[in-house]
């Protein structure tokens, strides 16, 4: 035994402490293949099995799809299971990903968040991990390096409840967060241990009992199949819930259940986000309440399940609700949050514009100031309704717009 | 919150030096954040890091635009980059170089100060690795976190014989700095 892990609080990498994290877990089984802005997370558990200070199976594959695939079956045979992918890495991912959720095996990946090519981009927005929003896994989007090291155990306690049995993306902004230096409690094995139980699965591969997992099925099964996996996406959401609070009573940190607000009660103006961003929201949404603006702050945390509920209760007395998207559903002309909070308050006697801004794609930084001009343009829409539905924020080429 | 820019070339180990100041700031108490300018890392090619340093929890994750504080690894960086775009009038710019701050002839009504860190680095380190020394001068003038931290990450970051040197070098700028 060679290496050493970290312990207490102290200033770490965001990839060092969501791997350290992930240890604390006791995965059986670690199988992940390096990609820009994820390397760090792997080498460091890479690092660790190397030293044997943890006991887990390193897989070493030859790609994403390997290394998703290694976990299917070590999931299926019941061991606990970790990755970590990112951008073209997890859209490679992409077949197994449905075979993941579907065959209920609760796999926990982390999603170091970075734009699609082409063009060839390594940096941040949201676009790989909102790809695959429809694959029937769980989908956590996390704020800080602290709130990535909670979720993580917070994501096995939600994926291997027997009532969800679900796999977990835990994303985090590439770069952002993946590469900052920032304090960290670093989770205590005791600690995880009093809060994780022992995974047990429901089912497993196993030669005494021989059962199979993802069949071929006719007409006659598949749809049920899928719509016992949406049964499974709405069982956890209480689950979500469950396991923040019982990680609270635990470690005493807390981030919200589905979504978190912050100054949303009687706010006029609603700013709706995921990831890091949030955490610049909040400062801007303090600086902005000294100056009189009435403006609040919706966290998404858990984009899957979409918490729509919790969206329609904090929104409805607003006078306008502002979604900024690091994503864009192309051929809609904006983000994909922007178009399930307007879909999922269709139906409904809410009656609150909408506004999106797809904004941060590709690394663009967001400053205060972008923000700023936003709530402005929000202020707007308070005033003389709503004049464009949906922009792309800080467009720097200004001859390619029409 | 105090803002820290950090410009060097690749190579001069500017990244490394954010994240020994933020290591070192929470060792003094603070609250504190380092990360990269997140560029494709060459050799030679400019490079930046920030730091945030707060006695309250730092939440904002946008670049740095206006710093209180920026320091210069490679004073050759000063025609190719505008190195103290956005200072704040009362910040100050630490710039590495055998020259006087009035010969550098920055746009900036800041403070200027200079430090041959690459002479300090040569004689006590034995090498043009610059960072460490930075991070001294940048205690002594700022006073924003002590010597005996940034010495502390210094060593622990580099064991043995290499971290002493290293911390020798920090000091040594630390003293020339703070009592100029």
């Amino acid at each position: 035994m060679t290496g050493k892990l970290k312990s207490g609080r102290q200033v770490v990498e965001g990839s060092y402490a969501v791997a350290h994290a992930a240890a604390m877990c006791r995965p059986d089984v670690i199988s992940a293949y390096p990609i820009t802005p994820q390397t760090h997370i792997v080498e460091d558990l890479s690092q660790f099995v190397a030293d044997g200070v943890i006991d887990s199976k390193y897989v070493n594959v030859e790609s994403e799809f390997s290394a998703l695939s290694a976990l299917v079956g070590a999931s299926a045979a019941g061991a606990r299971t970790y990755s970590a992918t990112t951008s073209q890495g997890l859209a490679l991912m992409h077949e197994v990903l449905f075979n993941a959720a579907g065959m209920r095996l609760p796999i926990v990946m982390t999603i170091v968040n970075r734009s699609m090519s082409a063009p060839i981009n390594i940096w941040n927005d949201h676009q790989d991990s909102m790809a695959e929003r429809d694959t029937g896994w769980i989908q956590l989007y996390i704020e800080d390096a602290q709130e990535l090291v909670d979720a993580t155990a917070q994501a096995y306690m939600i994926a291997e409840d027997p009532d969800v049995s679900l796999p977990v993306m835990v994303c985090m902004d590439g770069f952002i967060l993946s590469h900052v230096f920032e304090p960290v409690d670093l989770l205590d094995q005791k600690a995880v241990d009093e809060f994780l139980p022992q995974f047990l699965p429901v089912r497993v591969l196993d030669p005494e009992n021989p059962e199979s997992f993802g069949m071929f099925v006719d007409p006659e099964y598949y749809m049920d199949f899928r719509y016992l996996v949406e049964q499974a996406m709405d069982a956890s959401r209480s689950k979500i819930v469950d396991a923040a609070r019982k990680f609270e009573s635990i470690f005493g940190r807390y981030y919200g259940d589905l979504i978190d607000t912050y100054h949303t009660d009687g706010a006029e103006i609603i700013l709706v986000a995921m990831g890091s961003l949030v955490g610049t929201l909040r400062d801007v949404v303090d600086d902005l309440r000294e100056k009189g603006v009435s403006v609040g702050l919706l966290k998404i945390r858990a984009f899957r399940p979409f918490p729509i509920d919790e969206i329609k209760k904090v929104v409805a007395d607003a006078k306008v609700v502002v979604v900024l998207d690091k994503n864009i559903s192309l051929g809609t002309g904006e983000g994909a949050v922007t178009t399930e909070i307007k879909a999922g308050m269709y139906n409904s006697d809410i009656s609150v514009p909408v506004i999106g801004f797809v904004i941060g794609l590709g690394g663009r930084d967001i400053p205060v100031t972008t923000v700023q001009r936003i709530v402005e343009k929000a202020e707007n829409v308070i005033r003389n309704g709503i004049t464009a539905e949906s922009e792309f924020v800080d467009l720097k080429h200004s001859h390619i717009r029409v | 919150m105090k803002e820290i820019r950090i410009h060097g070339r690749g190579g001069q180990g500017s990244v490394t030096a954010a994240e020994l100041l933020a290591i070192a700031a929470f060792e003094d108490g603070l609250y504190s954040q380092a990360f990269p300018s997140f560029g494709v890392e060459r050799r030679g090619a400019p490079v930046m890091a920030f730091v945030r340093l707060s006695d309250q929890k730092i939440r904002l994750r946008s670049q740095v635009y206006d710093p209180d504080y920026v320091i210069v690894q490679d004073a050759t960086l000063i025609e190719a980059v505008n190195v103290a775009g956005g200072l704040k009038p009362d910040g100050m710019i630490i710039v590495n170089t055998e020259h006087k701050p009035e010969d550098l002839h920055l746009e900036t009504e800041a403070l200027v100060r200079t430090i041959d860190a690459t002479r300090i680095a040569l004689d006590i380190i034995g090498k043009p690795i610059m960072n460490t020394v930075m991070l001294g001068a940048f205690a002594g003038v700022s006073r924003e976190v002590t010597a005996d931290s940034i010495k502390h990450a210094v060593r622990d970051r580099f064991p043995g014989a290499a971290g002493e040197k290293n911390a020798d070098a920090v000091q040594h700028a630390y003293d020339r700095m703070v009592v100029s």
